[in-house]
């Protein structure tokens, strides 16, 4: 399904037209400069987000959304990506959402998604609690108490959980570390009792925290046995897939700029343009770009039609996407020589951004083996 | 090489005792980014061990071993100075002195500078006095270098300078330039000439730049009508093209030797141990352990190399064709380190600043952005390999 319908044609139209508007590279230096990492995004940028129907394009109609679906999603964060909006789309609409659609309770979700949707709240997704993507090793302890439960344990560099309203947690309620058979997921509001959060100032500017869960009052995520490995799971590839699209359009963003930089600069009397060492490494690069354009939208396909494959696609999308803005994003520097080097050219904020984003959700590394697991080799 | 074992012997025990003598203690530990001897006479020394030892090792020439003594220099053999370099590397000594006049400016001077110019710099030089700085680059003429505009007039007693540099390492904490001017605009390489002066000089405006890596090292240097005595261009007037290329050479080879090592120091073995984890002592990421390992080699297969030239070298039959490529594959080789060193720390390696990342990490994170450089400064990669094609390989230009 590599061609648009009318409806996601419009969204990302309107999405590029928006994100160029309001939203540009500018916004983000602004942002840094300001000391604006803590929150992470511009409130009112947010709100015309949410206006245009951004936060609930994966949310059903019946809470209020628009259900188009994942590839959808996919268009609007791929224009984000392309500017490197900073915004709690993806950790809102994207991971917490997913959580929820999967693995939430009809109240859960009557209570959540809807103000996910009306862009009243933002989530956050914290699973990850050391340096590296491995979900199995959730160690955060939840306890039974008499109300709910309670959570202990810590959390590392969670997107956009600072200032959450909402954070979907990934805890451990059996097992050791590595068991993934303990492992469930819970609702915590922001301010709960007990929760410390530690804004990060990261390379890309964007809001991370740390979390501290100390006995801090959970509600768990779906009815009595509640939602386990298996939400957690089909929420990451969610997640994944999506965060791939978004660093699709960061790359095609580079990618663009490279070619209109040889375009323009000249050396020894010609357009660096002329010269085939770079025209064959832009050729390269557009090679990627298209090959990793494939891979993303047959994974995103896969997530709407509830295909199978669709945990191997994911894999190959984020590890494709992964490399895709690594080369572009030295590319992007190196082909600019000098002036590449320099804050003042936008470069720099492409490789940082492309550094987080590689990590997010896994590494090429994690990618890689979990498609050899998926493929049973 | 045999019958000059004994007098090498006892250079080799008289060095080791004096070193053992002279060089503090504090100046046998890695040396940190802060510590850097960079000297010149606007200096802040962060160690004053740093500055004991520099004026120690310069009372000898040792700052520049193989110069000729009249000029500063410890007037080494080169069999000397690999001595000095080995007991130097025995006991962890840092590099008393860092600096461009030694890895550039000094060694054109001994082959292109009149006697009065040699006396004049050379041994300042040696003694860390003034800090140099490198003024080729200019907006149009980076890879094209020979583009340059800077104009140079001559004006009966004096030459006339307007134009600017970019990309001027250090220009804002230098005391002299070396700068290449046009001298003629009726021709490219030949209108070019090669003269030094004083930063202070009414006209000179060095503004920094501020690199990806948040540091501002490098500068745009402005000239406005600066005036410069005559005495002070080296060579031949339209004649710095050579001279430039000369210096071009020492700065790549130096480069090249150093490796971009820089002050960094952790290993990226056991930094992927700690964050990754280990598996029976073994990284517990195996494609990230085969993607370690393959740069191990790599940079062994480097070291060798190096290793390999510098014996060529010093064998007397110039430098061979593996010379050639040292400087695109430090570059190379010191980017994938960085990289894989980012990628090993995980989250931990993408902290900017403040809380929740460690310092070292942090250090890290930035050296990484700042080795970005490597293929840029000193002529870029791609630069690099158009030469070996060009000159090395023989093969021609597009038509
Ligand atoms: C950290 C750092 C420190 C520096 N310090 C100094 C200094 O102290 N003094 C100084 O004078 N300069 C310094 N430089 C400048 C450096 O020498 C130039 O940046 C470099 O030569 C490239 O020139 P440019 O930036 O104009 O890029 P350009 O020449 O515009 O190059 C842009 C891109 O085109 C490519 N390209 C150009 N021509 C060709 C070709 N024929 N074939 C294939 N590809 C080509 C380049 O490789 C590059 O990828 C420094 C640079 C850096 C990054």
């Amino acid at each position: 399904m590599a061609i648009l319908n009318e409806e996601q044609t419009m969204l990302r139209d309107a999405a590029k037209g928006w994100v160029a508007d309001k939203a540009p590279v500018t916004a983000l230096r602004k942002l840094r400069d300001t000391g604006g990492w803590k929150t992470g995004y511009d409130p009112a940028a947010w709100k015309e987000m949410a206006e245009m129907g951004w936060t609930g394009v994966i949310v059903p109609e019946a809470y209020g959304g628009s259900e188009f679906g994942y590839r959808s999603l996919g268009l609007v964060l791929e224009e984000t990506g392309r500017t490197l909006a900073a915004s709690p789309l993806h950790a809102t609409a994207a991971a917490a959402a997913s959580a929820l659609l999967l693995g939430g309770s009809d109240a859960q979700k009557e209570t959540w998604l809807g103000r996910i949707a009306a862009g009243e709240i933002t989530a956050a997704l914290a699973v990850d609690e050391g340096p590296h993507h491995h979900p199995g090793s959730v160690a955060l302890k939840a306890e039974k108490t008499a109300t709910g439960y309670s959570l202990t344990g810590t959390k590392r560099f969670i997107p956009d959980a600072a200032e959450a309203d909402l954070v979907v947690v990934a805890a451990r309620v059996s097992g050791a570390p590595g068991d993934t058979a303990g492992i469930r997921l819970f609702l915590v509001t922001g301010g709960a009792a007990g929760l410390t959060a530690t804004p990060l100032h990261a390379i890309d500017n964007r809001a991370h925290a740390d979390l501290a869960f100390a006995a801090t009052p959970a509600e768990l995520l779906g009815e009595t046995t509640g939602a386990g490995w298996d939400v957690l799971s089909a929420t990451l590839d969610r997640a994944t897939a999506l965060l791939a699209a978004e660093m699709m359009g960061t790359a095609t963003q580079a990618f663009e700029v490279i070619l209109d930089y040889l375009k323009t600069r000249t050396q020894f009397g010609q357009l660096i343009g002329s010269f085939q060492a770079l025209q064959h490494r832009a050729a390269k690069l557009f090679t990627e770009l298209e090959l990793t354009r494939s891979c993303v939208d047959a994974a995103l396909d896969a997530l709407d039609a509830g295909s199978k494959d669709a945990p191997a696609l994911v894999s190959l999308a984020k590890a494709k996407a992964n490399e895709t803005l690594h080369l572009a994003s030295i590319e992007m520097v190196q082909m600019h020589g000098g002036i590449g080097m320099t804050d003042a050219h936008d470069a720099g904020l492409y490789m940082k951004r492309a550094r987080v984003a590689e990590a997010l959700y896994g590494s090429s590394s994690y990618h890689r083996d979990r498609y050899a697991k998926l493929g049973g080799y | 090489m045999a019958d000059f074992g004994a007098e090498l012997d006892v250079f080799r025990t008289e060095t080791r005792d004096w070193l053992e003598a002279n060089c503090p203690a504090s100046m046998r530990t890695p040396m940190t980014a802060e510590e850097t001897p960079w000297g010149g006479a606007r200096f802040k020394w962060a160690n004053p061990d740093s500055k004991t030892w520099l004026d120690r090792m310069a009372e000898k020439g040792w700052t520049a071993p193989m110069w000729p003594k009249d000029y500063g220099g410890g007037g080494l053999t080169a069999a000397q100075a690999r001595v000095l370099e080995q007991e130097m590397a025995r006991i962890k000594a840092r590099p008393p002195l860092f600096s461009f006049g030694i890895w550039m400016l000094g060694p054109v001077l001994l082959e292109y500078a009149n006697e009065e110019q040699k006396k004049a710099h050379l041994p300042k030089i040696v003694r860390g006095e003034i800090r140099w700085c490198q003024g080729y680059s200019e907006p149009g003429a980076g890879s094209d270098l020979a583009g340059l505009q800077t104009r140079c007039e001559d004006k009966g007693d004096h030459f006339l300078i307007n134009g600017q540099k970019v990309w001027t390492s250090y220009a804002d904490q230098a005391d002299w330039i070396f700068c290449l001017v046009r001298t003629d605009t009726t021709k490219k390489h030949e209108g070019i000439s090669f003269v030094l002066f004083d930063m202070t000089t009414p006209g000179v405006d060095a503004r920094p730049i501020k690199l990806i890596s948040g540091e501002s090292p490098f500068c745009e240097t402005f000239f406005t009508d600066v005036k410069v005595p005559k005495a002070q261009m080296v060579g031949k007037l339209n004649g710095g093209w050579d001279i430039a290329k000369r210096l071009l050479q020492f700065e790549r080879q130096n480069i090249s030797a150093g490796g971009f090592g820089g002050a960094a120091g952790l290993e990226i073995e056991e930094v992927a141990l700690a964050h990754v984890g280990a598996d029976n002592g073994k990284i517990a990421d195996g494609d990230l352990r085969a993607r370690i390992t393959a740069h191990k080699m790599d940079a062994k297969a480097f070291s060798l190399t190096v290793r390999r030239v510098e014996a060529e070298a010093k064998s007397g039959k110039g430098l061979g064709p593996a010379a050639s490529i040292l400087k695109y594959a430090a570059a190379t080789l010191n980017q994938h380190k960085h990289e894989l060193m980012l990628e090993a720390m995980g989250s931990d390696g993408l902290g900017w600043d403040g809380e929740g990342f460690d310092r070292a990490n942090i250090r890290e994170t930035r050296a990484w952005l700042r080795s970005k450089g490597n293929s840029i400064e000193g002529g870029t990669s791609e630069i690099n390999l158009n030469v070996v094609a060009k000159r090395v390989l023989g093969l021609m230009d597009h038509q």
